[in-house]
């Protein structure tokens, strides 16, 4: 198979599995709206990251500032304008992409740990902007919300109740309910209207990653100095990287306004900026499927694992005896509910200890583990061997 | 060994019964639900949205801490606390229009986005019916307004911004608990009495919708006073170190601090200023003072030392003589071990509230609860005669205004209430200014 024909078998199968996702999601207690749209913005989000992390090398430890910024434009647009979400989506990409212009002309000035350190340090500015500074225009820590008496001139005055972001009248909280097999499966609008841009999104990522454009950002990778000595000038090829991947996190940004008209600073905060750094290494850095599962892994965790407390713990071993019941709950408590960072902790660390290529690589070696099994073992063990990617 | 091809033709065969398989059991209408998540089964289910991690996260375990009990009372668990009490009788200790009540719980780890996420998950995933919770106003406006949309009804938990129940009020929320412009009504006679009418205050203020209305609305009651305000300074939320706030004050020339702070972040800032010296400290002739507007006896037992002697304002507190809160302090101790907080005592009494008023309503459609709860009045859950007022959702009754023990008794016995002030002293008309700008709409019952 070339290259060609396998980018379009995994864009097919990768299609499918999105648009199924409410079946797929079900049994894992995921399958609802909120988590299944998050699980399409952070990929979008972590797809947009890898552009400039998995290809050029260069870590961006600010990436959540044009996510926010992205958030309040989109609510501004709801606010001012319509609560369609085309125009909102469409401002906050232009405006993401503006403020990644800015910031990436001054960062990209530095690469390595230099230009991380300046990427974080002008996303904490943002965020300190966003959280006292600009309280005008972001409402502080309160968040930016939609109100009734907002002008919205393109729409008709709404009568005592704010109206919901739609698409041309489709509103995205809408919600299809069915039960399967005994469980209830959502099919919202709003995922709908995610995934299909999650789609497109990792399409263009597809195509970047084959691009000449993105041999060139990954020559950069490989050696930037060899290239300045061949008498290339690399800076447009990373600017033009770091405001592509900052207008995905404009678009994702958007996309979660348009999916819960609320923009809120802390989405621009630091924690938030390395939440994706650890999405897109968990699942595999330079891969195009990798970021996408590690968004999904760790929103996961975040809402799941979270989400389990000491009584749901009781209940699921309920058939052990009364004291070996508590003291296993005990032990396996301090994991999940507000322990969950802790388990993400752990699991990361082994990744990236043993699957320096995240996901993708545990599942290429299992792949390799049945189709290579009548071949001879060196193989197995070059791979195994093979330098870690990691940066 | 046969080989498995697929033909063209036989994929698609495959495809069209096996999707026909998938789809013959989906029936592609909405379900009839008059409303959001309306309850089928024998059960009803409740979200409690708590801040479990971050600077309000004690407060938040003593809220769940009241919710598991409310649930347990009103199925009939335990010694039926505030239920024998409540001026109204409707529940019986039966659950809820007789489906027993269950709950979910979520962290709302004092953040818009993660509280609205936790919440999203219970009402679409878990079916609540209802959410109630907070202890950050941020967040309570932020899940206020997502209720709103999503159409079920938001008891606001602990939330003292004025903002809550004032432009940012929806038709879908409730507040049982006080508010700033109420702490500043009750404190102004109290602080005039104790400090004389000619001092000047300074203000740190956390920087968030709650702080920015406390701030507004105790500048406001003092200067009514004859005080002067001689700064206001903005900190950040869960700041952790106030020393480089709280240098500065020793050199205005500000006699009187106001700690516009709660949790850990009250607990750190007074705790601070009082090692700082700023209590021992002579300024204009006159003993310099610290005022901390919202109390909590959890704060309390927190600063420890520090409090004695500092006035605030609170809205229960476990050592009130009456039936109600008698009732409850019994059966929280005897659950519990120690005493409960007034964020436990403002959720117990929501979630009673809420019950009493969809059995009262005999349903649990939003709007029918909402028509419930308006201009409802009512006693005996601690607080005397209360009034739920129909034209913001806000509750209006005493509230207290108390002072740090000079000498505790026990580890839980730290405040000391000084003065009752009556219900009529903090009330104020919907439209007032600090409440102005914004509308309840109509009710969303969802679907």
């Amino acid at each position: 198979m070339n290259t060609k024909t396998s980018d379009t078998l995994l864009l097919i199968v990768f299609s499918i599995a999105v648009l199924a996702g409410p079946v797929i999601l079900a049994p894992f207690g995921a399958g609802y709206p909120d988590l299944l749209q998050k699980f399409a913005i952070y990929g979008i989000f972590a797809i947009g990251f890898n552009i400039l992390f998995g290809l050029t090398g260069y870590l961006s430890f600010g990436h959540a500032a044009f996510l926010g910024v992205g958030s309040y434009a989109a609510v501004w647009m709801f606010k001012l304008l319509s609560m369609n979400i085309i125009p909102a989506v469409i401002f906050s990409v232009i405006v993401a992409g503006l403020f990644s212009l800015v910031i990436g002309f001054i960062s990209l000035r530095r690469s390595g740990i230099y230009f991380s350190i300046l990427t974080l340090a002008f996303a904490q500015m943002c965020y300190n902007l966003a959280y006292s500074v600009l309280t005008p225009i972001t409402n502080g820590e309160t968040g930016l919300q939609i109100t009734l008496s907002d002008p919205r001139i393109l729409d008709a005055a709404a009568e005592g109740q704010a109206p919901a972001s739609n698409l041309f009248g489709l509103d995205m909280i809408s919600t299809w309910e069915t039960s399967l097999a005994g469980m209830t499966l959502q099919f919202n609008m709003g995922f709908y209207v995610c995934a299909l841009i999650l789609i497109l999104s990792f399409w263009i990522s597809m195509r970047l990653f084959r691009s000449p454009f993105g041999m060139m950002l990954k020559a950069v990778k490989s050696n930037q100095n060899r290239m300045s000595y061949t008498g290339l000038d690399t800076k447009p090829y990373t600017l033009a990287a770091f405001v592509i991947s900052g207008m995905f996190a404009g678009l994702a940004g958007g996309l979660l306004a348009a999916m819960d008209p609320l923009a809120g600073a802390e989405r621009m905060q630091w924690t938030a900026s390395g939440e994706v750094v650890l999405m897109t290494i968990l699942g595999g850095a330079g891969t195009l499927l990798g970021p996408v599962l590690g968004a999904g892994l760790i929103k996961y965790f975040e809402n799941i694992f979270s989400a389990i407390n000491d009584s749901t713990l009781h209940g699921v071993f309920a058939f052990l005896p009364d004291g070996l019941n508590n003291a296993v709950s005990a032990v396996l408590g301090l994991f999940v509910g507000e322990g969950w960072h802790l388990t993400l902790g752990l699991i990361f660390m082994l990744i990236v200890t043993f699957l320096p290529g995240g996901l993708i690589e545990g599942a290429q070696r299992i792949g390799r583990l049945f189709t290579s099994r009548s071949k001879a073992d060196p193989q197995s063990g070059e791979a195994q061997s093979r330098p870690a990617p990691a940066e | 060994m046969t080989k498995f091809t697929i033909s063209r033709r036989g994929l698609l065969k495959t495809s069209a019964v096996a999707g026909a398989g998938i789809a013959a059991p989906m029936v592609w209408s909405r379900p009839a639900y008059a409303y959001t998540n309306e309850p089928t089964g024998g059960t009803v289910t409740l979200g409690f949205n708590v801040p479990q991690t971050g600077a309000y996260a004690e407060e938040g375990a003593d809220e769940l801490r009241a919710y598991e009990l409310a649930v347990e009372h009103l199925n009939g668990g335990g010694d039926g606390g505030m239920l024998a009490t409540f001026s109204s009788k409707a529940l019986s200790g039966s659950g809820i229009n007789g489906k027993k009540v269950e709950f979910v719980t979520g962290d709302t780890q004092t953040k818009s986005d993660a509280a609205r996420a936790s919440a999203k998950r219970m009402i679409e995933r878990d079916g609540a019916i209802m959410i109630t919770g907070g202890s950050s106003s941020g967040v309570a406006i932020a899940v206020q307004g997502l209720c709103q949309e999503m159409g079920v009804i938001f008891m606001a938990g602990l939330t003292h911004s004025n903002d809550t129940t004032g432009k940012d009020k929806k038709a879908n929320g409730f507040r049982h608990f006080f508010n700033a412009y109420m702490s500043g009504a009750a404190l102004a006679p109290v602080l005039k009495a104790q400090y004389g009418a000619d001092r000047k205050a300074y203000h740190l203020t956390a920087d968030y919708t709650w702080g920015w209305t406390q701030e507004e609305s105790i500048a406001a009651a003092t200067e009514g006073l004859g005080w002067e305000t001689v700064n206001k300074v903005r900190t950040p939320l869960g700041a952790g170190d106030f020393s480089q706030y709280i240098t500065p004050v020793l050199n205005s020339g500000a006699d009187v601090l106001i700690l516009n702070h709660y949790g850990r972040d009250m607990v750190n800032s007074l705790t601070q200023a009082v090692q700082f010296g700023l209590k021992d400290k002579q300024v204009n002739g006159k003993q310099f003072e610290i005022v901390v507007p919202l109390y909590s006896r959890l704060m309390a037992q927190g600063a420890g030392e520090a409090v004695k002697g500092i006035f605030g304002s609170t809205n229960w507190h476990w050592s009130l003589q009456d039936a109600g809160s008698q009732a409850f302090v019994r059966s929280f101790g005897q659950k519990y071990g120690f005493p409960p907080s007034q964020a436990a005592h403002t959720t117990y009494c929501q979630t009673l509230l809420y019950a009493d008023a969809a059995q009262r309503a005999g349903s649990f459609n939003p709007c029918a609860i909402a028509e419930a709860l308006e201009d409802y009045q009512f006693d005996g859950l601690g607080n005397g005669p209360t009034l739920y007022r129909a034209g913001d959702h806000q509750c209006f009754k005493d509230v207290l205004v108390v002072k740090g023990k000079d000498n505790p008794t026990s580890q839980f016995d730290l405040l000391e209430v000084v003065d009752v002030t009556p219900a009529e002293q903090v009330t104020y008309p919907v439209d007032h200014p600090m409440f102005a700008g914004g509308e309840l709409g109509k009710c969303n019952p969802g679907a």
